[in-house]
């Protein structure tokens, strides 16, 4: 019951804490000072005060699509474990489910961008549809290896297994390869550097940030919100592979689970900062590389 | 054991294709860097009780191949002003492609010798057949001369990996000549770096097809 309180409340309150740290790594390796830690935070409650301008000739879907969008990011955030502990929610074949509500998420984030009607908003839909086309496989991949590690199709064990059915050693080799796989796969679905550039303020290079250009005040709020929290569910999925420890005390396990996380945000601030980002035509080749990382690791296994 | 030195192979390969697919300089070096360092350590997995010479082997090709090595050619970089980008005479990604069949091929073809038992189980064997393939694919594809110092490190790499499987019974001499050979070519391909940028004021090796008396 506690484990499953800190999981709802960690799941709600950490992510923008993320974002803070990945600015913060980033302003020291330029030699800046930074905006403080807490300044996503102040920036989401700055969001929700703000008045809501809707274009006249947007439809429901537009005003919907923040709210599906996070709930859904919500949900897959409750299927997918923290830590050594048990999700507060898992059935058999909820991995399928877990890809698919990010695919949602996605469709309607794209829909909404379409809504609007702007050209710029388009293509930032089109851009995010097409590299989403690569990134699902090499989710798939890795979750079938885990699934093929484990013999369980529950998202919340099969994320496990590196931690308890085998251990890390046992099956070093394919976990290494989906490791890289789901690395990439984080920095290309959270619209990182090398993929996109969540600074950039140029519509003609942009991802995702074109695509919520018309969407102002809460709504805005809501779509960051968002994307904190996909940044936080897919860390946490990452971390089952990299670091699948469990010294069996649930205090100290919560806290190294927290410490892991901002771990994975300072690696991923490191990465934006010596990193140049692709050029647009060479996204898909790291995202092709990303599935060759994880579909080999599942032959690995099977061979 | 055999896990931790399949992970650490498995390392190897993806810096392999890194290598090939990046198109900085600088990176390739670093890449080839690391994947030297990486290697170093291998000795040390492929036994689980390192013995002295398994200790030797590692140190010094870490010492030369992580430090000494990376050093020389970033130096050479630095004093012939080149630009940092690779040239390639096939594009990144078909020299990717290649490297992943051969990587493939080599993972099939291990499987058909007939090794030792204690040589079946981790990825030895395909892992230095690719390796090799990948540096001749670096020497043969690439046009400036530090590029093809790098295919020919990685050529080596594939060889040292080979050597794991003999760490106990080939003697120390002879892993520490290889070494040394390996040195020195690579301090003669600065030098040769050098005079090349003097003569044309570029690093491309094909102008050296039309020299003249």
């Amino acid at each position: 019951m506690r484990d499953i309180f800190i999981h709802i409340a960690l799941l709600l309150g950490m992510p923008p804490l993320l974002l803070g740290v990945i600015n913060k790594t980033k302003a020291l390796f330029a030699g800046r000072k930074g905006p403080p830690l807490l300044q996503p935070y102040y920036d989401l409650f700055k969001l929700t005060r703000k008045h809501v301008v809707i274009s006249e000739v947007t439809t429901w879907v537009f005003t919907a699509a923040p709210v599906i969008t996070l709930t859904a990011l919500l949900i897959a955030g409750i299927l997918v474990p923290q830590g050594p502990f048990r999700a507060p929610l898992g059935f058999t074949g909820d991995l399928i489910l877990f890809a698919y509500l990010l695919g949602l998420g996605r469709f309607f984030t794209t829909t909404a961008a379409l809504d609007t009607g702007s050209a710029f908003e388009g293509m930032g839909a089109a851009r995010e549809a097409t590299f989403a086309c690569m990134s699902e496989p090499a989710l798939f991949f890795a979750l079938l290896v885990l699934a093929k590690m484990s013999g369980s199709l529950v998202l919340g064990d099969l994320l496990h297994a590196p931690l308890v059915t085998t251990g890390w050693e046992a099956e070093a080799a394919p976990l290494v390869l989906v490791a890289v796989g789901l690395f990439i796969l984080l920095l290309a679905e959270n619209c990182r550097i090398p993929v996109d550039d969540p600074n950039t303020h140029l519509e003609l290079t942009m991802i995702h940030e074109v695509m919520v250009l018309d969407h102002s005040g809460p709504l805005l709020g809501l779509v960051l919100y968002g994307a904190a929290i996909k940044l936080f569910v897919l860390s946490s999925v990452f971390l089952h592979i990299v670091a699948p420890f469990q010294s069996g005390r649930a205090g100290l396990d919560w806290l190294a689970f927290v410490g892991e996380m901002l771990g994975v945000a300072v690696a991923i601030g490191v990465v934006e900062s010596v990193m140049a980002r692709l050029q647009m035509r060479h996204v898909n080749y790291l995202l092709i590389a990303a599935i060759l990382f994880c579909g080999f690791g599942f032959v690995l296994l099977v061979r | 054991m055999n896990s931790l030195l399949n992970a650490a192979l498995v390392l190897v390969l993806a810096l392999n294709l890194f290598a090939l697919g990046t198109s900085r300089i600088l990176t390739v070096i670093r890449t080839v860097t690391f994947q030297g360092i990486l290697l170093g350590i291998l000795p040390l997995l492929v036994h689980g009780h390192p013995s002295l010479p398994a200790v030797y082997a590692s140190a010094a090709a870490i010492l030369l191949k992580g430090f000494a090595i990376p050093f020389m050619l970033t130096r050479a970089m630095r004093d012939v002003h080149i630009k940092r980008e690779v040239e390639p005479l096939i594009g990144f990604l078909p020299s990717m492609i290649l490297g992943a069949v051969a990587t493939g091929f080599a993972l099939i073809f291990a499987g058909e010798l007939p090794l030792a038992d204690e040589h079946m189980t981790p990825l030895l064997v395909p892992a230095a057949l690719s390796t090799m393939f990948i540096g001749f694919i670096l020497l043969t594809t690439r046009a400036k001369a530090i590029l093809q110092a790098m295919g020919y490190l990685v050529l080596e790499n594939g060889i040292f990996i080979f050597g794991m499987m003999l760490v106990e019974a080939m003697p120390l001499i002879v892993e520490l000549g290889i070494l040394l050979d390996l040195f020195v070519g690579i301090f003669v391909i600065c030098i040769i770096v050098n005079h090349v940028n003097q003569a044309f004021s570029s690093l491309d090796t094909r102008h050296l097809a039309a020299l003249k008396e």
